[in-house]
């Protein structure tokens, strides 16, 4: 049984994500390689040789693939996972766009968000936004899944000795073209990958208060994230939303400040370790998922919480 | 320019998802069916495209059982100049809604296909991609904003960590993500004529395409019930517990 893990990566370095789809491969078992598409991706590919259990690392070193357009992935994957019992990618912007057009090339289904491997046919994933987990069983010959990160602890980064092997392709489907990206300067981790999260609610009253949860996000090295309630009062942008059509998060610590805990929301973060939730509602739903609820006034609650952090970290 | 868009029957996202006692499925039985709200910003795109003279004709397409003539009603009530229903009891898997939906592309045509990036019931995220690779047509997934140029089509897609465009050769597939635009509201004189809107019944059959499953579900399950914790009095208590129980700071 053999595996291809697709990478994830910038060209320069490879996605930490991608050690946790490797993690979900060798819970199905068998040879794992992994595919370094892009280009001058030189040094993805030697990261990927070091990783625990790899037995191959397959590099596709062309400018077809330098921005990793679906259309030319689809064509480069479907083209290699024709000799693969599974093709495995992570479930991230980028593996969501690029595996199932390589499953449809391969007129195959694709489970999608597998957070638990039950055997070499049948995982557990997420329907309804997490409020229900549904057991599938596939009878596709080549099974292509995408992968829910955060339900899979990483393999280490060092220790493998895999061989690189270049991938003579040039699939160029002509009919996409990379323009530009903007990515947010990171002061902060991105929310979805992020150890912490620091959320805001309506109780925020203003956007401009949600700078109150800055001194804590910066003292726990979090993310910032925001109910539905307060993205639709304009208080902080939609990026910013964690719920059932916002992101899915799963953080070590999260904290909801001045959230109810509307279901959309709770769908979208009770996945999380630890949720710590301030509000002055004491009969608010977000009291009954959190570990650690703290009835009190956030405009006094949040600076006080801010100068202890600084006491102990 | 015609523009095609699916759209999904669904579970009102306001509605409390029950599991069936028998774990075969979730309980939809009684319970508020919508458009789904990624279908209907798709729909609304299209509507605005018509609006601003880009496009001359929005087509609204659905898959499913007879019902879902009420969320192609709905979209024909939001813009939509008409609507097809391909009618199927059968189980609908994305890759075979994609050729279903291929060939009602290749019947029409159009210039632009718009979907939703995902449903909010199954959560795939995967029939836009599949549809466009069946077809062989470029597509732009979760995308905040879509701009026409002669037959480019730009479209900005939402990525982790910001934002990508990428140019795309009509036709072409978008799926659209939360930040496009804010659906308006049908009005009531536009419900009234919505009923009066053509709205064309074809089969599987008639597009030549056989609805196979190769995956079953076996089971649904509520997720593991999360338990309340304690309530702490102080931010001090707070922190010390942070630190010291869970061990997370």
């Amino acid at each position: 049984m053999s595996i291809l893990v697709v990478a994830e990566h910038d060209n320069s370095k490879l996605n930490q994500v991608t050690l946790h789809v490797i993690a979900a491969a060798k819970a199905i078992g068998g040879d794992v390689d992994v595919l370094v598409a892009g280009k001058d991706c030189g040094a993805v590919a030697e990261a990927a040789a070091k990783i625990d259990g790899v037995a191959k690392v397959r590099c596709a070193d062309n400018d077809a693939y330098g921005h990793q357009l679906a259309e030319n992935m689809a064509l480069l994957i479907s083209d290699l996972g024709k000799d693969y019992k599974y093709v495995v990618g992570a479930h991230s912007t980028s593996g969501k766009n690029i595996m199932p057009r390589a499953a449809a090339l391969l007129d195959v289904a694709m489970i999608s968000d597998i957070m638990s491997v039950e055997s070499e046919d049948t995982f557990k994933r997420p329907i309804y936004a997490g409020n229900a987990i549904a057991t599938v069983q596939s009878s596709d010959a080549i099974k292509v899944l995408t992968v829910r990160h955060t339900a899979f602890d990483a393999v280490a980064a060092e220790g493998g000795r895999a061989a690189v092997e270049a991938v003579d392709a040039s699939h160029d489907a002509g009919i996409s073209e990379f323009v530009n990206e903007e990515l947010v300067k990171l002061d902060r981790p991105e929310l979805s990958a992020a150890r912490v999260v620091v959320s805001g609610g309506r109780g925020m009253g203003s956007g401009e208060n949600f700078k109150l949860l800055d001194g804590i996000a910066d003292k726990l090295g979090a993310a910032m994230g925001a109910s539905r309630a307060a993205v639709d009062a304009g208080f902080v942008p939609n990026d910013m939303q964690v719920g059932q059509t916002g992101k899915i998060v799963a953080p070590e610590l999260y904290i909801a400040i001045g959230i109810s805990g509307a279901i959309q929301h709770l769908a979208g973060m009770k996945d999380s370790k630890v949720i710590v939730a301030i509000n002055k509602d004491e009969d608010a739903p977000i009291f009954q998922v959190a570990d650690y609820g703290l009835v009190a006034d956030l405009f006094n609650a949040v600076p006080e919480l801010e100068k202890k952090l600084d006491e102990v970290l | 320019m015609k523009v095609l868009v699916a759209v999904k029957r669904v579970i009102d996202y306001n509605v409390k998802v029950r599991v069936k006692s028998d774990n075969s499925d979730v309980d939809l039985n009684n319970v508020k069916m919508a458009l789904n709200p990624f279908c209907e910003i798709a729909i609304e795109e299209a509507v605005r495209l018509k609006e601003a003279g880009t496009a001359e004709e929005v087509i609204a397409v659905s898959i499913g059982p007879k019902v879902c003539q009420e969320q192609l009603r709905t979209s024909l009530a939001l813009g939509a100049d008409r609507a097809i229903l391909v009618e199927t009891d059968d189980e609908l898997q994305p890759l075979s809604i994609a050729k279903l939906l291929k060939a009602v592309f290749d019947k029409e045509e159009p210039g632009l296909v718009i979907l939703g990036k995902q449903s909010i019931d199954a959560d795939n995220n995967q029939t836009g991609q599949m549809f466009a690779a069946l077809a062989g047509l470029p597509q732009g997934t979760g995308a905040s904003k879509v701009e026409i140029a002669g037959d480019k089509i730009n479209v900005t897609r939402e990525v982790d960590g910001g934002l990508q465009t990428v140019a795309l050769k009509a036709p072409a597939v978008v799926t659209t993500d939360l930040r496009l635009n804010e659906p308006r509201y049908a009005s009531l004189p536009n419900i009234m004529k919505a009923k009066k809107k053509q709205l064309d019944v074809l089969t599987p059959a008639d597009l030549g395409v056989e609805v196979k499953q190769t995956f079953k579900t076996l089971k649904v399950e509520p997720p593991a019930e999360r338990q309340g914790g304690i309530k702490v009095e102080t931010v001090d208590e707070l922190v010390d517990k942070l630190k010291n129980e869970a061990k997370v700071i």
